[in-house]
């Protein structure tokens, strides 16, 4: 429970190596210092968190590139405007560049990073330096994959199914392979450092049961880091050995077994898709309190629903093989327990919509990314149902229809999310306001181009249009024109964000300490933030988003 | 036989019982799938506009038992599904377990073409031909990579493993020409490795097999040998390799290094895939191909000339319908 008296005493003992006078430092952390050396040699977890921003936006941008090449290539049927080839090497660098090197550490390195130290009372992560570290592993990584891009690129498909990338791609499959592998340690140090702090560091009188949805989510996907990204590691190692030294373990003309690579695969990459997911929840979760300024309906169920989907997303991966040749006793059990899913997410879902309920909403931009997330998500949760149903997956796997479900995941989750939090947080990170009007006009121009963009492969997929197809039947192609079209509206809404965020780090009028009247204690700081990140010990809230309206819960609520 | 389509189509054609018991499946879904999602929706938006900060409502609460609430949506919606998995689950089931009686068709995948192999001897490339009414089992097999045969009017897929059987079975009702398609990405020419599905009455079946079953399928079984020996990496349109396009070719007049100009005939296209440079090299080009004599069989050789001569416009160019299929 809160205990007042030792707080004064907690922030300063929990960081042994920090001297004491910089605790004066009039400076925040951005003007601190401001040579290159004290950026890229930094170890304060909000820098590094920059660095982080910084890289996965510049990601973000090759990666959006390759969907508008791949979005031109079927604007026509017959392959008329690029080869084949270069047409599987634009959606395979789109996948990878936006799968590894952009979701995968989108929130949790850069939100996660700078905010979980902030919001339980730290000065810093547990472990500074290996925070540093884990930046330069994953631009090593990246560096790698880069390569292979810019050598030639590569033509497996994100996928990386064996044999095809073993023996028979003939793109510049090792440095992509070598490069991914390599990322995977940054994410395992940073899901390493996440739980440590997250343990160890809380502020006096923080008690789990205090930590905002956001530090919870965090936990969850840390613990999927940590138990999925090895298993992942496993397979490309091996798939590395394969193709460079012929070792047999996938392809059968060595003596190894294909289906083999697709399970070691999609024992990380599906739970993987939750280190996408539950970052964003925790991001929607903040921001839907703070804008109806009313307590988050739920919050232990909520919080039970973080650790619940960590948990259950590890039993469901042979969803992806239903007809790959796996057992249809193994596709029976995987279908039953892909429905769990459900359980979870609809907690989340329906607990956001109560908190709405009776609130004082203001539709401010990141409420309007919030409550665009919670219309995407539920759709992309529900298709996925569709896609857990056997009968139905017999007829649609490897359709476009697939490819609309993870889109409403991965863009209209987690881009959704990140965009709302960027937004939410940008005054805390920057110290500026961004331009509300600009605001408002690109997260609608988002949401209205994403669906242009994404509803109608719903259809092509039901219809029966194979993904990865770089020509294609001519009776598909109005429907393809169609989300082309508003591929080109929502390019419009990402380039916005990208002028007016950058313009307000200028000349945008300065940040207050807390410009939303949310609640939780990165709001307690200034704008932006002290090196050390408070100035005076900040006091732990009675319970977790003490906003002015609350429901009469349960006493079961906060004990 | 090119499937006819209208330029927008919204629901697709269904050829086989399971595959239209499959569509009620999808509407009865969608239709849950409102009934869950609508009054989500509908909420946030009433909520958006009835609680907006400035507007006077009232926003006492009502002390929720939230406890029963939080229960109740996660087990209501979790059970309405679960009535998904078991239809979807028993349909499932059905299409796994081949009626003893079927007829087995042997399925061939290869980069980037599939082999069909009738129970009677004749095989044709890409397109498949199956009687109405009749159990059929494809026993399905790669030579090289994954690939998976789709047929979309009966809504099934199968992966092709290499060094490994799969089974796909149905029983089409319903005459036809429809698309099949390989669905696991399987390189560069994987959306080339396409073709159509004929569902036939028995008598046309039969009739098919004894008249047609040679003569249709020469100019896509060329197809198919252009296709596998990557012909189209350098002479397709879209390739950006200094090579000399392949559509049209045949019967025009062509320039050499040399000055001399000759007309592509079928000699003049067989000699120069066989020993394609010294003096037979085009007018503006390098030396680069490689020579395919004694590498392309002689009757495959043939089958070749077929399709390129039958190939008067763009490869790979929907629009020219059975000549490049």
């Amino acid at each position: 429970m809160s205990a007042s008296g030792t707080i004064d005493s907690g922030i300063a003992n929990r960081e042994p190596h920090a001297p004491e006078a910089t605790l004066d430092r009039p400076a925040d952390y951005l003007h601190a210092q401001s040579t290159l050396r004290s950026w890229f040699l930094t170890t304060d977890h909000k820098r590094i968190a920059i660095l982080y921003l910084a890289s996965i936006t510049a990601f973000f941008i090759i990666g959006a590139v390759a969907a508008g090449v791949v979005r031109l290539a079927l604007v026509v049927p017959n392959g008329a405007v690029m080869a084949n080839d270069t047409y599987n090497k634009a959606f395979t660098i789109h996948g990878v560049v936006m799968v590894w090197f952009f979701l995968i550490p989108s929130i949790p390195a850069t939100f996660g990073n700078f905010l979980i130290p902030l919001m339980i009372g730290a000065k810093d992560l547990a472990f500074p330096k290996l925070n540093l570290t884990s930046w330069y592993v994953f631009m090593t990584g990246a560096l790698f994959t880069m390569v292979s891009v810019v050598l030639g690129g590569i033509d497996t498909g994100w996928t990386f199914y064996a044999p095809l990338s073993t023996a028979f791609s003939n793109g510049w499959v090792l440095p992509a392979l070598i490069g991914v592998t390599i990322v995977g340690f940054s994410s395992i140090l940073t899901g390493l450092n996440f739980v440590v702090t997250i343990h160890t560091m809380r502020a006096p009188g923080m008690t789990w049961f205090k930590l905002p949805i956001f530090v919870w989510t965090h936990y969850a996907t840390s613990l999927i880091f940590l138990l999925a990204t090895p298993v992942i590691t496993t397979a490309l190692i091996l798939l590395i050995m394969e193709r460079a030294f012929h070792i047999g373990v996938f392809d059968p003309a060595y003596g190894g077994d294909p289906v083999l690579f697709q399970h070691l695969f999609w024992f990380y990459s599906h739970p993987a898709v939750y280190i996408m997911v539950l970052p964003g929840m925790g991001v929607i979760s903040e921001i839907i309190p703070a804008f109806a300024q009313k307590k988050l309906f739920g919050y232990r169920f909520v919080a039970y629903a973080a650790i619940g989907l960590a948990s259950v997303t590890f039993f469901v991966w042979g969803h992806h093989m239903f007809i790959n040749g796996q057992s249809d006793l193994a596709s029976l059990a995987f279908s039953a327990l892909s429905f769990a899913v459900a359980v979870p997410s609809a907690v989340k879902v329906y607990n956001w919509t109560a908190t709405i309920h009776k609130g004082k909403l203001r539709l401010d931009t990141p409420m309007l990314y919030a409550m665009g997330y919670i219309g995407l998500f539920v759709l992309g949760g529900l298709t996925g149902l569709y896609l857990a149903t056997l009968a139905i997956n017999q007829h649609i796997h490897a359709t476009y229809f697939v490819v609309a479900h993870f889109h409403y995941i991965m863009v209209g989750g987690t881009v959704l999310a990140f965009l709302g939090g960027l937004h939410f947080w940008w005054p805390k990170f920057t110290g500026r306001m961004y331009n509300e009007a600009w605001g408002r006009i690109s997260a609608l121009l988002i949401f209205l181009g994403f669906n242009v963009t994404f509803f109608p492969q719903f259809i092509l997929g039901y219809l029966g249009m194979p993904r990865r197809y770089a020509t294609y039947p001519p009776e598909f192609q109005m429907l393809n024109v169609l989300s082309s079209a508003g591929a080109t509206i929502l390019a419009a809404g990402y380039i916005f964000p990208m002028l007016y965020l950058v313009y307000s780090l200028w000349f945008g009028r300065k940040a207050p300490v807390n410009p939303w009247d949310a609640k939780g204690l990165e709001w307690e700081t200034t704008s932006p933030p002290p090196t050390l990140n408070f100035a005076s010990p900040p006091e732990v809230p009675r319970v977790p988003y003490d906003y002015p309206i609350q429901e009469q819960e349960t006493k079961a609520q906060h004990r | 036989m090119t499937p006819k389509h209208a330029a927008l189509e919204l629901w697709p054609a269904a050829a086989s019982a399971v595959a239209v018991e499959t569509d009620y499946l999808i509407l009865a879904f969608t239709v849950l799938t409102l009934v869950l999602t609508v009054p989500v929706f509908l909420a946030i938006t009433w909520f958006a506009i009835r609680y907006r900060d400035g507007q006077e409502a009232n926003r006492d609460t009502s002390g929720i038992r939230s406890n029963l609430i939080e229960i109740s949506w996660m087990l209501i919606p979790f059970l309405l599904t679960l009535i998904f998995f078991v239809w979807g689950a028993r349909l499932f089931v059905i299409s796994k377990n081949p009626p003893p009686d079927a007829m087995v068709i042997e399925a061939i995948g290869r980069q980037w073409m599939w082999k069909f192999q009738h129970p009677t001897g004749q095989s044709e490339i890409n397109d498949l031909h199956v009687p109405m009414g009749q159990p059929i089992k494809l026993r399905i097999i790669s030579q090289d990579v994954i690939h998976a045969l789709y047929l979309p009017a009966l809504r099934v897929q199968m992966a092709a493993l290499p060094d490994r059987y799969t089974e796909l079975w149905f029983k089409a009702d319903k005459p036809g020409t429809f698309h099949l398609y390989c669905s696991e990405y399987c390189g560069t020419d994987h959306s080339a490795m396409e073709g159509s599905l004929t569902i036939l009455s028995q008598g046309d079946y039969q009739d098919w097999l004894t008249h047609s079953g040679a003569q249709q399928s020469k100019v896509a079984a060329g197809k198919a040998i252009y296709n596998a020996y990557g012909c189209g990496t350098c002479h397709d349109d879209g390739s950006n390799v200094q090579a000399p396009k392949l559509a049209g070719l045949y019967g025009r007049a062509v320039r050499l290094a040399d000055g001399r100009t000759i007309t592509a005939d079928e000699d003049y296209l067989r000699d120069k895939i066989r020993n394609p440079n010294g003096n037979r090299l085009a007018e503006g080009y390098k030396q680069i191909m490689p020579s395919f004599a004694g590498v392309i069989p002689e009757d495959d050789l043939g089958r070749l000339i077929d399709f390129l001569k039958s190939n008067t416009r763009t490869v790979g160019d929907a629009a020219s319908g059975e000549a490049t299929r």
